[in-house]
């Protein structure tokens, strides 16, 4: 089940490019449609569907833009990518310049990894000695400033526009008005590396692996209590029992999911598969050990969002500051039951009222983590 | 012309244009939407989330201001996820507001307060701040921001860098700790702010407001050794009664007088003089730029020439386009003139020791209170003007008093200086100051009043953002044959977004008018930053039509046969551009530059 099956298997330099220019735009998008795959970065939008809309713009100066922001906790998966696989990435926006008829891209990477800078930019250099001539590609080089919300799309091309790094209302969304307001495709690191790989195998050769709706393998970065952490790439669709139990995190008090913005599992839901619909397969995993603290756990993950929010919108800002207040003041005895009542309310209320996904998905480990560990962590005279 | 979409609101059928949001749909079928962080001048933020509504197959709710109707679809604008989310969201904001509502500026007219009534709001639900956590910024002469009332609707931000392309205003830090600040969160005196108060008209709360003289003011009028003079601009005596419940464009000029009378001030005078005064000043000096640069071919000269009386415009010629202040007029603001010659003229004229008159401008204008404050400005051997009065604080000095306005007579100006010209009143709007300027200079250029019917130069009225018009002059007095068959072309721009648009075409070479009126706030005075909250534009064009429906009333429309104007180079000053004029009626600039990092502006 564990095996490496696509992404971090090898692939034949520059073929799917060579392919890919046969193919033309058409081809290339409804090849990524029919292979189902769904974006890497974790909202899991159809790929090729969004690199449909893009090429059906009127408007002909567009872009495509690689997320490389990799901000949420426990994610590392990119970063392996990055390193080891540059030229996966770069062969992947190469090929989505071709099929959404973009002249110019860009890598947003965060700043952390720089490091990574000097073999992309040679890589790119490569590239274009190899190709240059056969495909009219430009890839540019820019970085984030150490926010994490600057990886949700429209905050990333804020950013990359000059401004301050915050999202936008949508629609209309980045396929209509993206970079410099032209249409723009933004993709993760992950989804990118896909590519070559469809189009050099298939659609259906790609839909062999993973379950109905949800087709392809998926890394997994595995962190924190756990025997063998690492990066994992495994089928979508797999039960977190399979997972855990190959890297040695069965024996634990829970599992965050999907980063800080996914959800915690508790042991009796172990069972639940990894893929959109069931558990959030974004790529982190990180296994909290029986001795933690859940309280404390909690408070952590609150501490990163209300620092990371971009502060815009009214649940956000205030919502998680109310919550993390709120998680102390229970813990120490300060408010009622029925104040947890109140802040379960206004976990559902960002949950339908914030204006982007981190503010959305903030509450989820609020909700799952005093549902599931209250008395643990509630005040109690003993 | 544009397709039309089926939609559902609350079961009820209608038809609306492809793209309008859906708060826009909602207003025109009178169904109410309650927002906040909406303006109708602002570009759309979307972030204070009390305008959500749910729409069928979402199961986020969206902003109703941002949402465009691209599909047909079925909306719900009150059900009960909307309205604990509203109110969930409402009570957030609630808890962080420092409030203090009976000692707030805002009292009984605060977009906060009034949400917070409307939901029904009775008590806090979350912990709420019981003490103020930062400190009031209290340095500028116009502007005072109190961050603890701040809710981060980001409307002042949104006014200052869209509207009004200044930037003073952005926000700082991130989550919970955001905030709106200056750069390097320096006072606002220390930075490019030029004072024109539109933040504060557009903020919900009363965390922007403007520096209240009232105090002084009060202390001078019980002071028994002291002369208190008021003169009025046009624009406040369309906009006051509003504070006192009269429809937006209602004048209330005799009443207005009345009042002040009754508080006790010693002369009203009517700013209207001074605006006739500044006409003839800087019409002339627009006659003798043109005579230099067109006969004498003088390279110094600059053209084209852009009037001087928006103090907030001045102050941002001097931050963003130092390098083309010779194209100012050199005639100081009818506020300005004005207090110069009631402390000079007047003073002698009623053999009053200067240092005991006391004089205070009735403005719709924040920047008002700076630019009586400017160092130059104290020709007359004191401070010219002493306070700047806004609009709204003299409604509530109105007040205080007792006084209601509509209890009040119609009562005349004191004379002299108490007679204004319609051209004098139409300052008020944008579009006026050039109207006014064409009335006088094309007359004292050809003998004859200019060319449009009823002396309504209509081509630059009305509230688009920038507006031009020419005027050939032909058969010109013999004195002025170097205009003849001269066609001068003007250009009207009001809110300084707009003014940077003619600036940045100047910088390409590309502006060949030769006089530009240029008004800080969006239409011009009426909409300045001391007048009554709120503003929007239905609310400015009323004003409008009120100020040019009360000009043609009035029996001098024209400022150089004002009969007051006449007496006053007369006796004193003697003609436009002379010595006394030079000495008293004109000033020059400073060079700001738009960097304050370092001991000194950089260029
Ligand atoms: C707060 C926040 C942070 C995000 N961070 C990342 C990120 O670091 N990398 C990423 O690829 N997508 C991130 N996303 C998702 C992006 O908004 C976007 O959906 C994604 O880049 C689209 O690419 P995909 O379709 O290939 O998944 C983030 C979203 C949110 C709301
Ligand atoms: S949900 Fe949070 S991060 Fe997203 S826009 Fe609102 S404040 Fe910013």
């Amino acid at each position: 089940m564990i095996e490496k099956k696509v992404l971090l298997n090898k692939l034949d330099r520059g073929e799917a490019i060579l392919r890919a220019v046969k193919m033309g735009s058409e081809k290339i998008v409804s090849l990524i449609k029919d292979s189902e795959l769904r974006g890497r970065g974790g909202a899991g939008f159809p790929t090729g569907i969004k690199w449909e809309r893009v090429l059906n713009q009127s408007e002909k100066e567009r872009y495509l833009i690689c997320n490389a922001d990799e901000g949420e906790p426990g994610t590392f998966k990119d970063r392996i990518l990055l390193e080891e696989y540059t030229e996966k990435m770069i062969e992947g926006m190469i090929i989505g310049q071709i099929a959404i008829g973009a002249k110019k891209s860009f890598i947003y990477l965060r700043q952390e990894y720089k490091f990574l800078a000097e073999k992309i930019k040679n890589t790119i250099e490569e590239y274009k000695k190899l190709f240059g001539d056969k495909v009219d590609f430009q890839i540019d080089l820019r970085f984030g400033a150490g926010a994490y919300v600057c990886g949700e799309e429209f905050a990333l091309i804020e950013s990359l526009n000059g401004f301050r790094g915050e999202p936008r209302n949508k629609p209309p969304f980045p396929t209509e008005k993206g970079f410099k307001n032209k249409p723009t495709v933004v993709n993760n690191v992950e989804t990118l590396c896909n590519i070559p790989h469809i189009v050099l195998n298939g659609a259906s050769w790609f839909k062999k692996f993973g379950v109905k709706g949800c087709y392809g393998t998926k890394l997994f970065s595995v962190a924190g209590d756990v025997e063998k952490p690492g990066i994992y790439e495994v089928e979508m669709g797999i039960p977190l029992i399979e997972l855990l139990e190959h890297v040695g995190g069965v024996d634990s008090k829970a599992v965050q999911v999907g980063g800080y913005a996914g959800t915690t599992v508790v042991p009796e839901d172990y069972y639940k598969t990894l893929c959109f619909g069931d558990l959030p397969p974004g790529g982190s995993i990180i296994v909290i050990g029986k001795n933690r603290d859940m309280g404390k756990v909690l408070e952590n993950i609150l501490e990163f969002f209300l620092e990371e929010s971009c502060g815009q919108c009214t649940p956000c800002r205030e919502g998680n500051y109310r919550l993390l207040e709120g998680l102390r003041l229970l813990r120490d005895g300060k408010a009622s039951i029925k104040y947890l009542k109140t802040l379960f309310t206004l976990c559902d209320v960002m949950k339908i009222s914030a204006k982007c996904g981190l503010g959305q998905s903030s509450p989820n480990s609020f909700l799952a983590i005093m549902k599931n560990f209250k008395d643990e962590i509630l005040y109690n005279e003993r | 012309m544009s397709e039309k979409i089926k939609i559902k609101i609350d079961g009820k059928e209608f038809e609306v244009e492809k793209g309008i949001t859906i708060l826009e749909a909602c207003k025109r079928f009178g169904i109410k939407i309650p927002t906040l962080c909406y303006h109708p001048d602002l570009t759309v933020a979307g972030i204070c989330r009390i305008c959500v509504v749910e729409i069928e197959g979402m199961d986020k709710l969206q902003p109703a201001c941002a949402y465009p109707i691209d599909r047909e679809m079925s909306i719900k604008t009150h059900s009960n996820k909307v309205r604990i989310a509203r109110k969930t969201n409402l009570e957030l904001i609630l808890s962080e507001h420092y409030g203090d509502c009976y000692t707030c500026v805002r009292n009984g007219k605060c977009e906060l307060q009034k949400l917070a009534a409307d939901f029904g709001i009775d008590r806090y639900i979350f912990p709420s701040v019981t003490s103020p956590k930062y400190k009031i910024d209290n340095s500028s002469h116009a502007i005072v921001r109190d961050p603890n009332k701040c809710i981060h609707c980001k409307r002042c931000i949104r006014t200052c860098i869209d509207l009004q392309q200044v930037a003073a205003l952005e926000t700082a830090n991130r989550g919970h700790n955001v905030q709106i600040q200056t750069a390097l969160n320096k006072p606002i005196s220390e930075v490019i702010c030029i004072n024109c108060g539109q933040c504060i008209n557009r903020c919900p709360t009363g965390a922007l407001r403007a520096k209240d003289p009232a105090d002084e003011i009060w202390d001078a009028i019980c002071d028994p050794s002291k002369f208190v003079v008021i003169q009025t601009a046009p624009s406040p005596r369309a906009a006051i009664g509003e504070e006192f419940g009269y429809p937006p464009g209602t004048c209330v000029t005799g009443k207005l007088n009345a009042a002040l009378r009754r508080i006790g001030f010693d002369r009203i005078f009517d700013t209207n003089f001074a605006a006739d005064l500044t006409i003839m000043e800087e019409g002339s000096e627009l006659i003798e730029r043109l005579k230099r640069k067109l006969v004498e071919g003088d390279k110094s000269v600059k053209l084209p020439m852009f009037t001087s009386c928006s103090p907030g415009w001045v102050k941002f010629i001097e931050h963003y386009y130092p390098q083309y202040l010779d194209h100012l007029s050199t005639c100081k603001s009818p506020q300005q003139m004005f207090g110069a010659i009631i402390k000079t003229y007047y003073a002698q004229k009623i053999g009053i020791d200067p240092a005991k008159i006391v004089t205070v401008a009735l403005m719709p204008c924040a920047a008002k209170k700076f630019e009586c404050n400017r160092p130059e400005m104290r020709d007359s051997g004191y401070k010219d003007v002493d306070y700047g009065l806004t609009t709204r604080e003299m409604a509530a000095m109105i007040k205080e008093a007792g006084i209601d306005l509509h209890d009040m007579p119609d009562e005349d100006f004191d004379h002299p200086l108490g007679l204004g010209s319609g051209a004098g009143l139409i300052f008020g709007s944008t579009g006026g100051v050039m109207e006014a300027a064409l009335r006088t200079v094309y007359e004292i250029v050809t003998g004859r009043p200019v060319p449009f019917k009823d002396l309504d130069i209509t081509p630059i009225r009305g509230m688009e953002w920038i507006r031009e018009a020419s005027l050939v002059m032909e058969n010109v007095k013999p004195e002025y044959k170097f205009l003849e068959g001269v066609e001068v072309k003007v250009a009207v721009a009001h809110g300084t977004a707009n003014a940077k648009k003619l600036l940045r075409r100047l910088e390409e070479g590309k502006l060949d008018y030769h006089f530009i009126e240029i008004m800080a706030c969006p239409g011009g005075c009426l909409g300045g930053g001391g007048q009554p909250i709120p503003t929007t534009p239905e609310i400015r064009e009323a004003r409008a039509r009120a100020i040019y429906e009360e000009e043609k009333r009035l029996p001098v429309r024209k400022s150089h046969e004002n009969p007051e104007i006449k007496q006053l180079y007369e006796e004193f000053l003697g003609k436009p551009l002379g010595e006394l004029s030079h000495k008293l009626l004109h000033t020059h600039y400073t060079p700001r530059g738009k960097y304050f990092l370092g001991e000194e502006n950089v260029l």
